[in-house]
């Protein structure tokens, strides 16, 4: 018991002294910053951080949290030689990157690095592990109990068990944050008789007020600061490019989300338009207004400017852009401006954005009204 | 000095022993093999390697290493860097890093889609995210940058493709887009911007050529030359080029995919066009040039060789389409890989031109090879093969 014990402090202070002696190097791999400030420091830390024992990988991973994503980077490329050296010479610290992962207040990225090194070194603890990870703040992490829950639900509709399917289904469509996953379960339970609410899940802001058409003459509308962009008056009439600019109510039935304003207002070209809504929040917290449009648009909460984009018809996704921002409680006020230009051609007709408020996770914030 | 350039005019003259193929279409993006020991065309396959993602980026090649990126994951967030033995396949490195950029993508490319390059020391990697790494050879991490990250509109939602090039000391890089469109000279030491330009706010996967001591910028607007040291312009043509297919130096003609091909003889800032075919339409294919002739792989897959000397076409050869990398060669042979993994040895010689040779690699391949050692290189989605 004694030599246990004398053993256990010996670890002990091996593991402080090299999060000790890792200290520095990690600060600095942290410290870089835009622009490659910082990478002649990092270089050499990382030099030393890459030499460290196995042991230490947990602190590596540790300095992941917080940082910025370039930091993120430069530890996730010492964490992946220290593991592949660990790994050949099976010194991997598995039960340390197990206690790493369950502790959810590491970072995201970090705790997926974790994961896959568990797996690697040990894929059955690494799947007993997997469902646990349904509800986990990283939508990677999710990723796998889901997939899983897919199959189960497979297997049970093979088995001619419909409820069984249903319950797999519905539990893997509750924490599936990717719209693959989530589409894909959509499907089989609609293929099963069960209603599936998509924009309530993604969290789509689906009722907006309307107005356009400003003038994008020469793309110049983009940075033409036009009067919805100084005040929000909803009965005013202003002058606009072809007509009056007037706003109207638009509620979305497109369960993606699409507010297109081809639909109220017919498909001009060259052309401004703005979509304001409010947003009710249950809290004062940080969130993440995202946002997919393949048109010039900008986009402000509560007078803000988050983010500005000036790209045509290059294509458009969910989640295009992610847009971190912080809701007050309360009203929050939206106004995206969204602008087509002048391409003829019929991939270049929509006029169009799809947004939704989230967490950081992708889970949907919904409006408190 | 003399030394130097009697050893410079050999290797010219018959060819080196062996050659690094550093970048996008090898030695200043010429696309032409300096080395004596060539391919030929006997080839089969020596080894293939597995990846495990998607990737357009040609491989390179440093001594007895191959350098190749990919990504995968549900998004392709995960950008990989792989170092494989030349002589075997197997696998010295590999390095996974995370994006910090966009990496929305048209489905038909990938965020691995820019060619890395290196100076024999060190190996550049960018992906379409703009995620940008320096290792050395031995897979150390020298600097990083996220020029999304630095830059936040400098993005394509179809995806980016420009490979960099490595000049003196500098890393030239573009990012050119509809939004934050820019090309810069970074430290190769530090990864510190030395110099950056604004570019045309248009898309833009056309690469640098390095050429004459500099590196010629292409976009829809034309060529830029600039002092890679600098940024300083050289000269400048602005008649217009490709955003997809790059220009092709030669001696003292620069070949420019604008208007057919044009050939330019660019001096002292000025720019005089020698002669222009509208004829040579290259659809995806960059051309190359091979002794005294320009071969051009337009959108149906035809091969069009044409005289350096006035752009008079010699002769149409139809291959096995379509394509979406580029022609390389060395020796007399032309070589290419078609969309659905067919690899084509063509002689040019041939009185109409021939293909001599098929390699089925029953994958879809969207990329350039790259020859060193004798030895061709080509990747897919899923493999990296060695044909010797």
């Amino acid at each position: 018991m004694k030599l246990s014990l004398a053993c256990l402090f010996a670890l002990a202070a091996v593991s402080l002294q090299a999060a000790e002696d890792l200290s520095k190097p990690i600060e600095a791999l942290r410290a870089v910053q835009k622009e490659g400030e910082g990478n002649e420091a990092a270089g050499k830390a990382w030099g030393e951080i890459v030499k460290a024992d196995p042991a230490a990988l947990p602190e590596v991973l540790k300095g992941m949290n917080g940082a910025n994503p370039l930091a993120e980077n430069w530890l996730r490329a010492a964490v992946g030689v220290i593991a592949d050296a660990a790994l050949k010479a099976k010194k991997l610290p598995v039960e340390a990157l197990v206690t790493f992962l369950k502790d959810t207040k590491n970072s995201p990225g970090a705790r997926v690095v974790a994961f896959d090194l568990i797996h690697r070194a040990d894929e059955k603890l690494a799947e007993d592990l997997t469902p646990t990870l349904l509800e986990d703040p990283s939508s990677d992490l999710r990723r796998h109990p889901v997939a899983k829950l897919i199959d189960a639900g497979d297997a049970a509709l093979e088995k001619k068990d419909n409820a069984a399917a249903i319950v797999a289904y519905g539990k893997g469509l509750g924490g599936a944050r990717d719209e693959d996953q989530i589409k894909v379960l959509a499907k089989k339970l609609r293929g099963l008789d069960q209603k599936v609410d998509l924009p309530k899940h993604f969290g789509f802001l689906m009722s907006w007020k309307m107005i356009a058409p400003f003038s994008n003459a020469d793309r110049a509308g983009f940075d033409t600061v036009y009067p919805p962009e100084k005040e929000l008056k909803f009965d005013a009439v202003y002058e606009g490019k072809t007509k009056e600019a007037k706003w109207v109510d638009y509620t979305s039935a497109d369960e993606y989300g699409k507010i297109d304003f081809n639909k109220p207002f017919g498909m001009e070209k060259s052309v401004v338009g703005y979509a304001a809504t409010d947003f009710f929040s249950t809290e004062d917290r940080p969130a993440e207004i995202r946002i997919g449009c393949k048109d010039g648009w900008k986009v402000w909460l509560n007078g803000e400017l988050l983010f500005a984009r000036d790209e045509y018809h290059r294509g458009a996704k969910l989640d295009q852009y992610k847009l971190p921002c912080q809701l007050k409680k309360g009203k929050n006020t939206i106004l995206v401006k969204c602008c087509q230009n002048e391409q003829t051609e019929q991939w270049t007709v929509e006029w169009e954005f799809q947004l939704r408020v989230c967490d950081a996770t992708g889970t949907a914030i919904l409006a408190a009204k | 000095m003399k030394t130097i350039s009697m050893c410079l005019m050999m290797c010219l003259a018959t060819g080196v022993v062996r050659a690094d193929w550093l970048q996008f279409r090898g030695p200043n993006a010429a696309a032409v093999s300096t080395e004596a020991k060539v391919p030929g065309d006997d080839l089969k396959i020596a080894w293939a390697a597995d990846l495990p993602g998607r990737g357009l980026s040609a491989p390179i090649v440093v001594g007895e290493r191959v350098f190749v990126t990919c990504s995968s994951g549900p998004g392709q967030e995960t950008l990989h860097v792989f170092c494989f033995n030349a002589a075997d396949g197997t696998k010295r490195w590999e390095r996974a890093m995370r994006s910090t950029g966009r990496t929305m993508t048209h489905n038909k490319t990938c965020v691995a889609a820019n060619t890395p390059c290196s100076d024999g020391e060190r190996v550049f990697a960018l992906f379409s995210s703009n995620d940008l790494f320096a290792f050395d050879l031995d897979g150390n991490l020298l600097w990083l940058r996220g020029l999304t990250f630095d830059y936040p509109n400098a993005s394509n939602s179809l995806g980016m493709s420009q490979s960099p090039v490595v000049m003196d000391g500098t890393l030239v890089v573009q990012s050119e887009n509809d939004s934050e469109s820019f090309v810069a000279g970074l430290d190769v030491a530090t990864g510190r911007n030395k110099w950056k330009l604004e570019r045309p706010k248009a898309a833009n996967w056309t690469s640098a050529t390095v050429w004459k001591n500099t590196v010629a910028l292409q976009s829809s607007k034309g060529i830029l030359a600039v002092d890679p040291a600098t940024g300083k312009t050289v000269w400048d043509y602005s008649d217009g080029a490709s955003t997809i297919p790059s220009s092709v130096g030669a001696g003292e003609t620069l070949y420019a995919v604008s208007h057919g091909i044009t050939a330019l003889a660019p001096e002292k800032g000025s720019v005089t066009q020698l002669w222009r075919n509208e004829k040579l339409n290259s659809g995806t294919a960059s051309p190359l040039v091979l002794g005294d002739s320009i071969y051009v792989v337009n959108g149906a897959g035809v091969l069009i060789k044409a005289s350096v000397k006035n752009g008079d076409e010699a002769w149409k050869l139809r291959m096995k389409g379509p394509f979406s990398g580029s022609p390389v060669a060395a020796g007399k042979s032309i070589y290419i890989v078609n969309e659905r993994g067919i690899f084509q040895v063509i002689d040019p010689e041939a009185p109409e031109g021939k293909v001599v040779k098929e390699i089925e690699l029953k994958e879809t391949v969207l990329t350039t090879p790259a020859i060193s050692g004798g030895a061709i290189y080509v990747r897919s989605d899923a493999k990296l093969w060695k044909l010797q």
